[in-house]
């Protein structure tokens, strides 16, 4: 049996998960939580406060980071879910699922490029 | 004082005759010390001698009294009457595998699997008796000990949603089986392992449901014996994308 290249969309699932499960909870904190409520400042996500912190080289490849690769996890994770569900893995799912994936990471590149 | 009795429900199939598999109802005495195992050897001994089962030991080790009981696979030897009594009972052989008669489940195709993944030592070099034992430290051995566990007993085969759907994948105990090996200090059989562990049959199919690791009766992980070699065969396609000359 030959060798299965699901490593590549694999392991970007694997990295989403990862970064989704550590990352994604403190944003949802700080962006949905902390600051509407008044515990940290309402200043800290201004807008020329966010502005200059995606100038920044390297908050731009963070800020990818925590785009694309939950963006990828959650495309696979769709996909296999509803595999489980019964739906015939089938070449529509996948591109819609990745596709989609795909989409979001170019149009995350390009924002974060043009800033 | 009347006999306390239990309803027990048995999907049967005689192929020499039935056309489809139906249920028939029998009625046991209950005893709180029995176990599903006794009442269908109850039922053999005493009601109905036609009835059907796989079983051995009757203490969780042979692996062969796997069934379907009340929709959960289970160790019918491993099922105590009073976890169900008063309720009926229902019995069926093993989920996503051919019936061959009453509970009697066709497993063929897990054994050519699980042949297919070379569960045994293969050592680097054959050693001679005069080379004495191959010493392991206490880590080395607890690094796949869990994994010796497996009976192969095929009831993460029937909780196995992806195994149902997709009858090809390698599946569970076969994949532990092979990550036990892999892990193996006296092994060297990796690679050929890998061939059939990562290919799309092999642990790519698995899309992490654990339910194989929630029924197992030994308490082994199958599902986490599946991620750990899918990290592995990630790191060696990697490898291999950024090293095209070296081995493949």
């Amino acid at each position: 049996m030959a060798k299965s290249n699901k490593p590549i969309v694999w392991s970007l699932f694997a990295g989403g998960g990862m970064l989704s499960a550590f990352v994604t909870p403190v944003l949802i904190f700080i962006t949905g939580l902390a600051v509407p409520l008044g515990l940290m400042s309402l200043d800290s996500l201004s807008y020329d406060r966010m502005l200059v912190l995606a100038q920044n080289p390297i908050a731009k490849i963070v800020l990818f980071a925590v785009i694309f690769l939950p963006l990828w996890h959650a495309a696979h994770r769709l996909l296999t879910t509803l595999h489980d569900l019964g739906l015939p893995k089938g070449r529509i799912a996948m591109t819609l699922c990745y596709g989609a994936a795909a989409l979001g990471s170019i149009a995350a590149a390009v924002v974060l490029l043009r800033i | 004082m009347t006999e306390q009795t239990l309803q027990v429900e048995i999907l049967r199939y005689r192929p020499e005759t039935d056309q489809d598999p139906a249920f028939q109802t029998y009625t046991v005495p209950y005893r709180d010390d029995w176990v599903i195992l006794d009442a269908l050897n109850h039922i053999k001994d005493n009601i109905d001698r036609t009835l059907s089962y796989r079983w051995s030991c009757h203490m969780a080790v042979c692996g062969s009294c796997g069934m379907m009981i009340n929709g959960e696979p289970k160790l019918s030897c491993h099922a105590f009457l009073r976890d169900y009594y008063p309720n009926k009972v229902r019995i069926e052989p093993l989920a996503n595998f051919p019936i061959e008669r009453d509970l009697v489940a066709v497993t063929d195709d897990f054994m050519e699997k699980l042949e297919s993944v070379k569960p045994y030592v293969i050592p680097k070099q054959e050693r001679a008796v005069d080379d004495g034992p191959h010493l392991q430290t206490p880590a080395q051995l607890n690094a796949f000990k869990q994994y010796t566990m497996c009976i192969n007993c095929l009831l993460c085969y029937a909780a196995c949603p992806q195994y149902g759907l997709t009858p090809n994948f390698v599946g569970p105990a076969a994949l532990a089986l092979a990550h036990r090996y892999n892990l193996d200090t006296r092994d060297a059989g990796r690679e050929q392992r890998q061939e059939i562990a990562a290919s799309n049959e092999g642990v790519w199919d698995c899309t992490f449901v654990g339910e194989c690791s929630q029924v197992c009766p030994k308490s082994v992980d199958p599902a986490a014996a599946i991620q750990q070699t899918k990290i592995a065969s990630t790191i060696d396609w990697y490898k291999a994308l950024l090293n095209p000359w070296g081995k493949r």
